[in-house]
């Protein structure tokens, strides 16, 4: 793999989080993280869902008329993303009931359309389709952090196998209900992103306003 | 005469002037529009097509789960369709109470009944929201060594907030205390109406009575703890979800009332089936 390729497979985990860096796709990051499971596949999906729509949609980027240029990327978006919901439903009953409309949903993601417009539209088919596995890993990698947190110290397991015995169950420890509910993510997210940009400073946006002082204070 | 007024070369020129176009230009935009769609809705069609039979055989497949679910028998892994064996399957007339031979109670399909005006009824006391009812509908019974009923399970369903809410009520013997209650298929807000799917929420319901003394429905679903002998027959609704829980209030009492289960259940009791 070229230099530039694995820059963009891998520049989107850390440096160019879509989560952390561009604070996009939040939305499904508060839904799907209470079990680790879930968020699995639906990190895969998303990955599958960004690569092959940035592949399809550079692939015609030179046809695409600039006048219906976003609903192009959306038909082509929303026609994997049926793609996938039907394939959930057909080989992963359970899991597609859990993740109920949020596989839909994957369609209004930031991030899948960010991808098509800002890199699929500009650059060719093979570059765009590595660049989406790319932001699709990095979505997936805050997904999975934020899930270990939710399920270990929510529920006291990981991918559904017990590591803390909960009181209820007859063990020693008592779960963080909070963590459990959507909020939790809010708060989880949050902490990660002031952890990424204390370990990367060049992460922090540059203020657009400075306030100046008042006149005749001091 | 010259060779451009021949129909081949007019046609070509009309291609050849299509291609030379900008890709901005009204014709090309349309032609990119239109193929695309097309493209697309034929890939979707088919995905929907081809993969409809594995998913209707992963419906049933879950809808038999949730029967062993409601019932007790369910474990992690089983054999679904070994452990349904335990079932006996019946048909119910609903207005008479009694058992029907009027179809293969396994294969039957109460939602598709539900549309055909032969098979069904159409509502005019509708507090569930389900418009039409069966007139049949597919019981699901555990008899024990000896031949008694053990448990009963009854199919219900109404409307919610945004959705029709399909389960089952597990009931015991008396055909009054509930077993259980598990609903396999709804489109509740997630983390708020399908909170109904929710264990902790579900455990209030074993124990419960669905009947008062007097034979009348007295199960209810609502917010608060009331005081008497009405805590036997209470379900505290769902914090957030008030219409859900409203719609499960509904559903429950319509499917165990008179336009329900209610004259099979009491058939039950008198031993006359």
């Amino acid at each position: 793999m070229s230099q530039s390729n694995k820059g963009l497979l891998l520049d989107p985990l850390i440096d160019d989080n879509p989560i952390t860096l561009q604070v996009l796709g939040i939305c499904s990051a508060l839904a799907v993280t209470s079990s680790l499971k879930v968020a699995f596949v639906m990190a895969l999906a998303v990955i599958l869902v960004t690569a092959f729509s940035s592949f399809f949609i550079s692939a015609i980027r030179n046809q695409i008329p600039s006048s219906i240029r976003i609903i192009v990327q959306m038909v082509i978006i929303a026609s994997l993303v049926i793609l996938v919901d039907q394939l959930l439903k057909a080989y992963a009953y359970e899991i597609s009931k859990t993740l109920s409309v949020f596989v839909g949903l994957i369609i209004t993601n930031c991030i899948v359309m960010g991808r098509a417009e800002a890199f699929a539209m500009k650059n060719g088919p093979t570059a765009s389709f590595i660049d989406g596995i790319g932001n699709g890993l990095g979505y997936g990698l805050i997904l999975m952090l934020v899930g270990v947190v939710r399920e270990l110290f929510g529920a006291g397991k990981l991918f559904g196998i017990t590591i803390f015995e909960t009181v209820n169950n007859g063990g020693w420890y008592v779960p963080n209900g909070l963590l459990l509910l959507p909020p939790s993510a809010f708060f989880i997210i949050g902490l990660l992103i002031w952890a990424f940009r204390s370990w990367k400073p060049a992460q922090v946006e540059v203020e657009e306003f400075k306030i100046i002082a008042p006149k005749g204070s001091h | 005469m010259s060779d451009a007024n021949t129909p081949e070369k007019h046609e070509a020129g009309a291609w050849a002037r299509f291609k030379a176009l900008p890709i901005d230009s009204t014709p090309k935009t349309l032609l990119v529009a239109v193929g695309l769609c097309l493209f697309c809705s034929m890939i979707v069609s088919a995905a929907a097509v081809l993969l409809k039979p594995i998913q209707e055989i992963n419906k049933v497949l879950d809808k038999k789960s949730n029967i062993l679910q409601v019932a007790g028998l369910y474990s992690e892994g089983m054999d679904i369709e070994a452990g349904f064996e335990k079932f006996e399957t019946r048909l119910v007339d609903l207005d008479t109470g009694l058992f029907s031979d009027a179809g293969d109670a396994v294969s039957y399909d109460q939602r598709k009944a539900a549309k055909n005006p032969l098979k069904s009824d159409a509502l005019e006391n509708d507090p569930a929201g389900i418009k039409r009812r069966a007139k049949l509908a597919a019981v699901y019974l555990i008899r024990d060594d000896a031949g008694a009923i053990e448990r009963i399970i009854l199919p219900v369903h109404g409307y919610g907030l945004w959705s029709t809410l399909y389960g089952f009520v597990a009931l015991n013997a008396d055909g009054n205390e509930v077993y259980g209650l598990q609903f396999y298929e709804h489109g509740e807000t997630p983390g708020l109406g399908a909170e109904v799917d929710n264990p902790v929420w579900r455990k209030q319901w074993p124990g419960k009575k669905i009947y008062g003394d007097d034979g009348t429905v007295r199960i209810t679903v609502a917010k608060g703890i009331p005081s008497g002998d009405a805590v036997q027959h209470h379900i505290d609704g769902l914090a957030g979800a008030s219409i859900t829980s409203r719609g499960v209030d509904n559903l429950v009492r319509f499917w165990m009332g008179e336009q329900g289960f209610k004259p099979f259940l009491d058939n039950l009791k008198k031993g006359a089936l």
